[in-house]
């Protein structure tokens, strides 16, 4: 019944029960919370680190120390939500004081962020020993804010967390529309009208909630890595703000259920080490393997885009030296001294054009080469498809023809039909022209640049 | 030697190693990378005592000088894969090293000889305890040695590559133009923080020394535009944050390095007001002296192309003044002797303010 009270919900229980742990009620309430802090954290988080900002949540959460002690000074009370109050309010200060002197001098962002961290910190730590040398052993219930542990988190600590966490997603979501502006284009949010200083308040205030809710799970010191490593995996999985929110949520609370469940279950492991090291290992997975954006895929995307660029320059330089005619066999001697690469490397990617029919091997007396009429028509083809893309790009983006180096492959990706069939009339119509001027003078103009400049699907 | 002076001596000795590369991280604006470095190189502290056994400085420098590097390269190494911008690099490595090493302390103290409270706060109220033996000879205390050592290593890079520093730090291009190796400059500075952070890890520390780092720096930045001056600043503001840090912790019976910090912060609070030229007081003088200037300069050429006189509300309606500010400039003209007030409420240049409205630029 507290189960679904807080909201946790049962396949996480069966996960649990599979590990052979008991779904106790300190291993609810740690995982709740160590949940709830991680959707939070991870939404607030992708904002910061789209606004830069992401190191802010570091020096917040260590200028937010001093409060926690001053409140229990004043209080007396354990109870989180004080405490709470007394972090969010003393991080707050923090904020300002590093906006006051980074605005003011000539102190820059950095090391404002620094002063004002470690700073805060000392007061922080001050404060603690202070608590501790002066009171009973009861004060170091304290402790616990410094690295996190999940496990003193009771179920009034995570119906808080919820709350406070439940009124920052409420507010992200009302202002979804206003935070993407203020994001990506803040100057576009202001020249339109929306009150960015209003907004950047806000979000910073949220920022603060975030690492509130973070402090009692993973502490002062750790807080960040909830903020920067689930929104650093979402982005690597997708270009939408939206999707990217849900998913470093998302990751934000895998990593801290399970860390929350290892800590609890193996001793002397503090909650916010083994939080952060599993989200660290959930971006390092998604900067590698992440479909597009991850560096494995770019790895062989660029292969395969260099071995293309290969393969369509022996075809040109086959078609040059047989003036594109099928089956005139150019000797692969010729060939190799034309495009200086090692002789088995092209004795390789000739293999490789032949068995997709375009080009045939001929030994009379000497290995050479031809164009099959595929093979001919193909290059045809990729060297008109590099003219329109060329025509295209002059006309529209106002590009010197001599500039342009662009895989024309893909050109009817991008072109319309329509725009492909005009540019090719005009092409036609420039042709026919040059065959005119060549008939009245003697020497006709060159109708391609010369050899080394352009060539079909170099990489800009 | 008392207890009370050896540790004083240890925090001052602190203070300046760590302000004399804390200078150029100010400067180079990279002390968020100083606040990396200082939590990654506990992993190699844990790491060395962990796999060698050994309690050896020298090979506790070298481990975490090796961290520190890793922690640099990586986070360029992430920042330059164009995935993550370069502030959530820093964030992302630094916790992940930091989390290993305190899984590390916290798994297995007795391993590494080191617990949670020396990462967070240091042991500095030992240091009078752990005397260096030599060949079997007493030779003093150890931190004295270390941190001495350290201070002297520090100054002596400063002093003999000042000139390739200088230049590294304030034009890179320039720097790299004239073949000074910024990026060799780059790794020795981060090699030397990461080392001095070692050093300093049993006085303070993992994380206080940030404090160390940075703040008595950016104190010594609002004091003084001259980079030799700033770095003679820095040096005595940490070390004189470390003895004040000393007393204070004694007064309320806390850490003595959260202490050193938190005098380090008051120092830097007390610049950021007062500092002479950079200060927040002094720029609101300044502020204040130009708008007066300012002011009497345009009362000035008003009354000179209306010899008729002109009374002072004419003047407040003309430049949009409030009444107060209208006979503020007014009242002070007229005591420096620049502009009379005739009886009819009139008024014109005297001789003096004559000349001197010429000499206003624009007229």
């Amino acid at each position: 019944m507290m189960m679904v009270e807080l909201g946790v919900s049962s396949p996480l229980a069966a996960v649990v029960a599979v590990l052979g742990l008991e779904w106790s009620y300190t291993l609810r309430n740690v995982v709740a919370g160590a949940a709830v802090l991680g959707v939070v954290g991870g939404v607030l988080g992708s904002f910061a680190t789209l606004r830069r900002q992401s190191l802010l949540g570091d020096t917040l959460a260590h200028a937010a120390l001093p409060g926690v002690c001053i409140a229990y000074i004043i209080t007396g009370s354990r109870e989180s939500l004080p405490l709470m109050i007394g972090a969010g309010l003393s991080g707050l200060v923090g904020t300002l004081f590093y906006l006051l002197i980074t605005r003011t001098t000539r102190i820059k962002d950095d090391a404002g962020l620094g002063i004002v961290l470690s700073t805060g910190f000392g007061l922080g730590l001050l404060l603690l020993t202070y608590v501790q040398n002066t009171g009973g052993s009861g004060q170091s219930g304290l402790d616990r804010f410094l690295f996190g542990q999940a496990a003193s988190l009771v179920r009034n600590d995570v119906i808080t967390m919820s709350i406070l966490g439940a009124i920052a997603l409420a507010t992200v979501v009302l202002l979804f529309k206003e935070f993407k502006l203020l994001s990506f284009d803040p100057d576009f949010a202001a020249s339109i009208g929306y009150p960015t200083t209003m907004l950047t308040i806000l979000i910073t205030a949220l920022l603060i909630v975030a690492v509130v809710i973070g402090l009692q799970a993973v502490g002062v010191i750790l807080v960040v890595a909830i903020l920067i490593a689930p929104a650093s995996a979402a982005r690597q999985w997708t270009d939408q703000l939206s999707t990217m929110l849900v998913l470093s949520g998302l990751f934000g609370a895998v990593s801290g259920a399970i860390g929350a469940i290892l800590s609890s279950q193996i001793t002397d492991l503090p909650t916010g080490p083994a939080v952060v090291l599993i989200a660290t290992t959930l971006t390092a997975i998604s900067l590698l393997a992440a479909p597009r954006r991850g560096l494995l895929w770019a790895a062989i995307s660029r292969r395969r885009h260099r071995q293309r660029v290969q393969l369509a320059s022996i075809l040109h330089d086959l078609a040059d030296a047989a003036a594109g005619e099928a089956g005139a066999v150019i000797p692969l001697t010729d060939l190799q001294a034309k495009r200086g690469v090692p002789g088995r490397l092209m004795t390789r990617q000739l293999a490789m054009l032949a068995s997709r029919g375009l080009v045939a091997r001929s030994i009379n007396g000497r290995e050479g080469w031809s164009l099959t009429a595929a093979g001919a028509e193909a290059t045809a083809e990729a060297s008109r498809r590099e003219r329109v893309w060329k025509q295209y790009m002059a006309r529209q983006m106002d590009l010197p023809v001599d500039a342009i180096h662009y895989d024309a492959t893909e050109i009817e990706r991008v072109l319309p039909p329509e725009a492909l069939a005009m540019i090719e009339a005009e092409l036609r119509a420039e042709d026919a022209a040059a065959i005119g001027r060549a008939s009245d003078v003697v020497a006709g103009p060159p109708r391609r640049p010369s050899r080394p400049t352009a060539r079909p699907g170099q990489a800009p | 030697m008392s207890i009370a002076l050896v540790i004083m001596i240890t925090g001052a000795l602190v203070g300046a190693s760590c302000a004399i590369v804390g200078t150029f991280l100010v400067l180079r604006r990279m002390s968020m990378m100083g606040d990396a470095i200082s939590h990654s190189v506990l992993l190699g502290i844990v790491a060395v005592f962990f796999f060698t056994g050994s309690r050896s400085p020298i090979l506790a420098v070298l481990g975490a000088g090796a961290v520190g590097l890793l922690t640099v390269s990586l986070v360029e190494l992430i920042y330059r894969t164009g995935r993550v911008k370069e502030d959530a690099a820093i964030g992302l490595v630094f916790p992940a090293l930091f989390s290993i090493g305190v899984i590390l302390v916290s798994r297995f103290p007795s391993a590494v000889h080191i617990d949670v409270d020396h990462v967070l706060y240091g042991e500095i109220t030992f240091v009078a305890f752990d005397r260096l033996t030599l060949f079997g000879v007493d030779a003093g205390y150890r931190s004295f040695w270390l941190l001495g050592a350290m201070t002297i290593v520090n100054a002596l890079f400063v002093l003999l590559f000042f000139k390739e520093l200088k230049l590294a730090t304030f034009d890179r291009g320039f720097a790299a133009a004239l073949g000074f190796a910024p990026t060799v400059i780059h790794y020795a500075l981060m090699a030397l923080v990461s080392a001095t952070t070692v050093v300093a890890f049993d006085s303070v520390g993992a994380i206080l020394v940030v404090a160390m780092l940075i703040v008595p720096a950016a104190a010594a930045y609002l004091l003084t535009d001259r980079l030799l001056v700033m770095l003679g600043l820095a040096v005595a503001i940490g070390s004189g944050s470390a003895i004040g840090g000393y007393w204070l912790a004694r007064w309320i019976d806390g850490s003595i390095a959260a202490a050193m910090a938190v005098v380090a912060g008051v120092v830097f609070v007390a610049c950021f007001l007062f500092a002479p030229r950079h200060g927040l007081v002094a720029r609101y003088v300044q502020l204040f002296t130009v708008r007066r200037a300012f002011a009497r300069s345009l009362l000035l050429s008003h009354l000179r192309l209306h010899p008729g006189g002109v009374s002072m509300e004419t003047i407040g309606e003309r430049f949009l003044w409030s009444r107060r500010m209208t006979s503020n400039v007014v009242t002070a003209a007229v005591q420096d002797g620049l502009v009379t007030d005739s009886p009819a409420r009139r008024l014109t240049l005297t001789k003096l303010g004559s000349v001197q409205a010429q000499q206003v630029p624009g007229h």
